[in-house]
């Protein structure tokens, strides 16, 4: 049997409203509700204890909503869940391997679980297994994996029995530049070629922006935004130039002009919005020239998604915390 | 609804954890060794019973029961592991019934049991015990099992509520302890006093090492009857109970 669902009628592939976590005094989730497209790349993009994670937990019927409804490729999670767990893979978060098992026992488990025939399986296993490069070290145990081989281990693992959604909770934590960028262009393919609905989440800005036709921010158990990312990016109305200049400055001079739309100082920084950012900074130059204001450097960048998420809810996406979190992590999993 | 294919490989896991565990194993084997020997030859000379046979010969078959006693519980309780490394969830998230899952896990268990059970009777003998082999004594592993399955159900069960190693603990010294030391192991059942001997007899070990002296030894308390009676319903009380605690308990 294949677990890929055949039945592709429907438009939406998740489908979330009103779905609420709570455990004892906290509320993880509170409220969520969006929909996703069938064939879609989703992020849950969010600080560390957004709820991220307790989203995907509930629909992978993992755990049970305190209160909403959710649906997943059209089987309820609460009702259904024998099919929305056919139909769905996942990549955890936290480290989830028999590291007793070597690499390959461990996809063999795996997809005999999945229920899939001995042909396909083998045929699988060394596919995934040449994707992200761990053909070599297959048959050695686990334990003797290092952090990064035991997260591409997970990864193939989770794409092995090709189910029609894939969740990837924080799929490239831990990894390096490389393999990380190797994990982008896969999930890609898989998106590509086998319509695989993906929804992801991560607290990296440039994975979301890079792999997602839309992206939700999670703050606080809920979503302060939803939109791909090209259209969020435009919220923030325009390109930012930073100048270096010595303080103490008239920022009158830079706001009244008119084609400046903000300008905003930090530290010894004046960061000014424009259009047409790579244009306006030889104006920009100008302006400053004409009132004898010296600029020791000069900075354009685009918008990215952490600007947006800062402007709507007055925080960074990766706070100390969450790094703390992630070492912590890591060391765990080299214990193990 | 019961998927034999995932019966089938939850078993093979264990199997290949419990080779790979060498140190476990021979930890294992150590302890009832230290019992046979401390306890058996020390108490050989003092310790006069009724019958063909010295304490030794009536320790070995009790020894054999602490051993599959303890390791089956440890068994079922290694689903704290799995939780603490994650691999529960791995599991969990597949789409096989919470049943046929925790038979896996049961079997497998059992079985490793098993291995060691048959480990220690062959200690035994090697230390002087005197097997009187009878078309009777082969029964002995279906005792061995039905220990094995009743105590993994239980250890499962009390495992598929808790989430961290301290509980692990927890459930050796305030469940697996008292259920070896109130059980007919060290000493009759019937020489224990009024209130323990009771609770002796509602102990399912008890029948399962009498059952044992009966096969290996040739003399019981209970007769060999009521103590498969008393093991086949302890086995299958503890499996549904086991199956329904891991629908119940929290996979994460």
């Amino acid at each position: 049997m294949n677990p890929i669902n055949q039945n592709n009628k429907y438009v939406f592939d998740i489908e979330v409203t009103a779905l609420v976590k709570r455990f004892k005094e906290v509320v993880a989730v509170n409220g969520v509700t969006f929909k996703v497209n069938s064939g879609e790349i989703f992020g849950l993009l969010g600080p560390n204890g957004a709820g991220k994670t307790t989203t995907i937990k509930m629909l992978t019927t993992l755990i049970e909503p305190t209160s909403g409804k959710a649906k997943v490729a059209n089987y309820d999670i609460g009702k259904d869940k024998s099919n929305v767990r056919k139909s769905i893979g996942i990549v955890f978060q936290d480290p989830s391997l028999d590291d007793k098992l070597t690499g390959r026992e461990n996809l063999v488990f795996h997809g005999m679980l999945y229920n899939l025939e001995s042909k396909v399986m083998s045929k699988r296993i060394s596919e995934v297994l040449k994707l992200v490069e761990l053909e070599d070290k297959a048959d050695i145990l686990v334990e003797n994996y290092s952090g990064g081989m035991k997260r591409r281990l997970e990864i193939a693992r989770g794409l092995m029995h090709q189910p029609k959604v894939i969740f990837l909770d924080e799929p490239t934590v831990g990894l390096d530049p490389q393999t990380r960028r190797k994990i982008w262009d896969y999930i890609i393919e898989l998106n590509k070629k086998h319509k695989t609905t993906i929804i992801l989440t991560t607290h990296y800005i440039e994975e979301a922006d890079f792999l997602c036709s839309r992206v939700a921010f999670v703050d606080h158990g809920r979503i302060v935004a939803l939109d791909t990312p090209e259209k969020l990016k435009n919220k923030m109305g325009g390109d930012i130039i930073s100048l270096k200049v010595d303080f103490p400055i008239n920022k009158n001079i830079f706001s009244k002009v008119k084609w400046i739309k903000n300008v905003k100082s930090l530290n010894d920084t004046l960061e000014l919005t424009v259009d047409d950012g790579e244009k306006k900074i030889l104006d920009v130059l100008d302006v400053a020239k004409k009132n004898g204001i010296k600029i020791h450097s000069v900075n354009l960048r685009k918008p990215s998604l952490e600007d947006v998420f800062i402007k709507i809810t007055g925080k960074g996406i990766r706070e100390e915390a969450g790094s703390f979190k992630d070492r912590m992590r890591m060391i765990h999993g080299r214990m193990r | 609804m019961i998927e034999f294919k995932a019966i089938y490989v939850i078993w093979l896991r264990e199997i290949k954890r419990f080779i790979r565990a060498k140190s476990r194993v021979i930890g294992m084997i150590v302890v009832p060794l230290l019992f046979l020997i401390g306890l058996g030859y020390g108490f050989n000379n003092l310790v006069h019973l009724n019958g063909s046979f010295n304490y030794f010969d009536f320790l070995v078959p009790g020894i054999v029961g602490m051993s599959l006693l303890f390791t089956s519980v440890n068994n079922g309780a290694s689903v704290i592991w799995d939780k603490q490394f994650g691999f529960l969830k791995e599991i969990m998230v597949t789409p096989n019934s919470r049943v046929s899952i925790a038979l896996g896990k049961i079997i497998g268990g059992a079985s490793t049991a098993l291995i060691q059970g048959v480990l220690v009777v062959i200690i035994g003998v090697l230390l002087g015990f005197t097997l009187n082999f009878t078309a009777i004594t082969l029964l002995f592993i279906v005792f061995m099992l039905l220990i094995a399955i009743t105590f993994i159900s239980l250890g499962l069960a009390i495992g598929s509520f808790m989430s961290d190693f301290q509980g692990f603990g927890i459930v050796m010294q305030f469940v697996a302890f008292p259920l070896f030391f109130i059980s007919g192991a060290l000493v009759p059942a019937s020489t224990l006093p009024s209130v323990l001997k009771y609770v002796a007899y509602l102990n399912p070990l008890t029948y399962g090492v009498d059952g044992l002296r009966a096969t290996l030894l040739g003399t019981s308390s209970f007769g060999i009857g009521l103590d498969l009676t008393a093991m086949l319903i302890s086995s299958i009380i503890m499996v549904f109970v086991c199956a329904w605690a891991f629908t119940k308990g929290n996979a994460t």
